[in-house]
């Protein structure tokens, strides 16, 4: 599996699939990009379950923090981890204790830990790292679009005006896959992410 | 369902552009309108923040000018863009970005004069100081780094003299530097050349030529090509340090690939202003529907009268990289192999006087500072656009006292022949 560049459909395929996310690292601060990714994905109705063991006993849009993974007490589709590369891997570890298995791992923009990757896919669990699914939602949907971002996909059909709590059109067509020439330069460029 | 890539006449149909969802409106409505309502004050703040996607006040954004950014965006090949007023203000909006008061670029020596204009006055008013380099010696641009070196700024095709930049060899000694590479790709449009696949990290253009192609409306605009990392070495504060405007975002952090074109728009754009109306993003987005059916006429007529003025005695030299014969035509075949362009300036045996009577003959060629129009054009860089350099400057940058530029229109090109004719035996 190539981690430099995703193909729109993997993306897609996840996006549309899974309905409940775990985001571990999820912050109550407003100003932090956790709290703006739950609270996106959550007005594009998902079920949502922030974990983060400082704030216990306390809410996230009105959905109690859990300390861990363990404590969230019934299945989740996907876990979207809000944690630096280093922290990764005893997420992962954790994620591979549950049962059932989560369907998808998804590390945040700018976290990437190949190893743990590898951990996750040889039981079957797909990975996505350095991405945030909001701005990946917000691209696919073309929502997006009103800051000048590529969305890399086309369509000839009137878009829906979204409203709170409703689910975008993902299927739009892709340009060639959605991944870009220069997106591989970059991750090359790059080097070994921190 | 099996993606495939569209060919770039369908992206320059279609990207960007979706039926209105109100109204179901085919074609891109002019959303002349200054603001957007909230849907409440949560969403009010969310949209200030930063945190949510949507539209404010048209200095920050708007839905028609949406559509030309995300259209160009997807021509060149970029993760995101954003248009503003003018070609100029797209220049002044990317320094921005990128230079403190102190800081160095390094720019071609061949650019269009009111660029090198704006570099050496009004730049360093701001205390940006502008390095020259010679696009024919790349030792020149590696010889110019300093660690006070932030980007570097090159023209894919030269204005006025249509001459092809090396722009891979180039984008090496920024790799190496470790500033982004800024290409100015108003002549030859995404078109004939797309200098993101050559290395480039930023493109700007002025819409206000080929790409709007009219002769119709001002605009500009910057692509992010998504290459740059710009947390390295934390050169680049505005991108890479907690925006104190935005309760301390960092904006690379949060918005990855696309986080340049994202500090354009605001700290650049929302705070300097220069925005594009939304009518002229209409205008333009119209113009570039068309545009390689437009860019392939402009080259092949371009080829064509240069050919005759390369026959004529009356002629010294012409400069366009599309003949064989050119010093640039190596690179033209490299970089642009569906075109050299359709501006290049010629010289008259007679100098100086020659080239005055000839623009004051012309019937067909309208004379006026521009280029980019269907309509073919004619100038006298020495005294119009390149009036402020000194005679040495004005020579280094191709614009000579006995120079003329052309710029061809995608008129019949037996009539664009038959007028220079008719006026060089006037
Ligand atoms: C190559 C080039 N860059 C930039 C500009 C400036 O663009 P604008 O006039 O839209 O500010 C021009 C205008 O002639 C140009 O030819």
């Amino acid at each position: 599996m190539n981690h430099d560049a995703y193909d729109d459909n993997y993306i897609r395929s996840i996006l549309n699939s899974v309905k409940s996310i775990a985001m571990v690292g999820a912050s109550p601060v407003n100003v932090r990009p956790s709290y703006f990714a739950f609270k996106y994905l959550a007005q594009r109705g998902y079920d949502m379950v922030p974990v983060n063991p400082g704030h216990v006993g306390k809410q996230l849009l009105g959905k109690p923090f859990v300390a861990s993974l363990s404590d969230i007490g019934r299945p989740v589709d996907m876990i979207d981890i809000f944690r630096s590369s280093s922290h990764i891997m005893p997420v992962v570890n954790e994620a591979l204790t549950l049962s059932p298995l989560p369907k998808v791992i998804w590390m945040q923009l700018g976290a990437r830990d190949d190893a743990a990757a590898e951990k996750a896919e040889a039981v079957g669990i797909k990975v996505v790292m350095n991405r945030c699914p909001k701005i990946e939602y917000g691209r696919l949907s073309s929502e997006i679009s009103w800051m000048g971002v590529n969305s890399r996909t086309l369509s000839s059909k009137r878009a829906p005006i979204p409203t709170q709590g409703m689910r975008l059109s993902l299927n739009r067509m892709s340009v060639g896959g959605g991944a870009t020439a220069a997106s591989d330069r970059a991750a090359k460029n790059k080097g070994e992410p921190t | 369902m099996t993606d495939r890539l569209p060919g770039f006449s369908t992206l320059a149909v279609h990207a960007g552009a979706q039926p209105d969802p109100t109204t179901g409106a085919r074609v891109t409505p002019i959303y002349q309108t200054t603001s957007f309502v909230f849907n409440d004050a949560d969403h009010a703040a969310s949209l200030f923040g930063l945190q949510a996607f949507g539209n404010i006040y048209t200095r920050i954004g708007n839905p028609t000018t949406a559509v030309l950014e995300e259209r160009i965006a997807a021509l060149e090949g970029g993760t995101a863009a954003l248009a503003v007023a003018s070609g100029h203000a797209a220049q002044v909006v990317v320094l921005q970005q990128l230079l403190m008061p102190g800081d160095e670029f390094i720019a071609a020596r061949k650019l269009y004069g009111g660029s090198i204009n704006q570099f050496t006055h009004a730049f360093k008013s701001f205390g940006w100081n502008v390095a020259w380099a010679d696009p024919d010696d790349i030792g020149s641009f590696e010889r110019a780094v300093t660690p006070r070196t932030k980007a570097i700024f090159i023209e894919s095709i030269a204005n006025p003299a249509g001459s092809i930049t090396d722009i891979e060899a180039i984008a090496e000694v920024a790799r190496k530097a470790g500033v982004p590479l800024i290409v100015d790709n108003t002549l030859a449009t995404p078109y004939l050349i797309r200098p993101i696949d050559h290395g480039a990290d930023i493109v700007v253009h002025s819409l206000t030529k080929f790409l709007g192609g009219h002769g119709n409306s001002l605009g500009g605009i910057i692509v992010d090509g998504g290459t740059f990392d710009w947390s390295k070495d934390n050169k680049y504060p505005m991108l890479n340090e907690p925006r104190p405007e935005y309760h301390g975002i960092r904006i690379q952090e949060t918005f990855g690939n696309f986080a340049f074109a994202i500090a354009c728009r605001v700290l650049g754009l929302r705070d300097l202003g220069p925005a594009l109306s939304p009518f002229n993003a209409f205008m333009i987005l119209t113009g570039i529907e068309t545009l390689p059916l437009r860019m392939q006429k402009h080259c092949e007529n371009a080829k064509a009268v240069a050919e005759f003025l390369a026959g004529h005695p009356a002629v010294a030299a012409v400069n366009y990289a599309g003949l064989a014969s050119d010093r640039y035509n190596k690179l033209a075949r490299k970089y642009a192999p569906k075109g050299a362009g359709a501006v290049f300036t010629f010289s008259l045996r007679g100098g100086y006087d020659a080239g005055v009577s000839l623009v004051s003959n012309l019937k067909l060629f309208s004379h006026l500072a521009n280029v980019g129009d269907t309509r073919s054009l004619v100038i006298h860089p020495a005294s119009t656009t390149h009036s402020q350099l000194d005679d040495d400057a004005k020579v280094r940058s191709g614009a000579g006292p006995d120079v003329v530029r052309l710029s061809i229109g995608i008129e019949d090109k037996e009539d664009l022949i038959a007028d220079l004719e008719r006026a060089l035996s006037a």
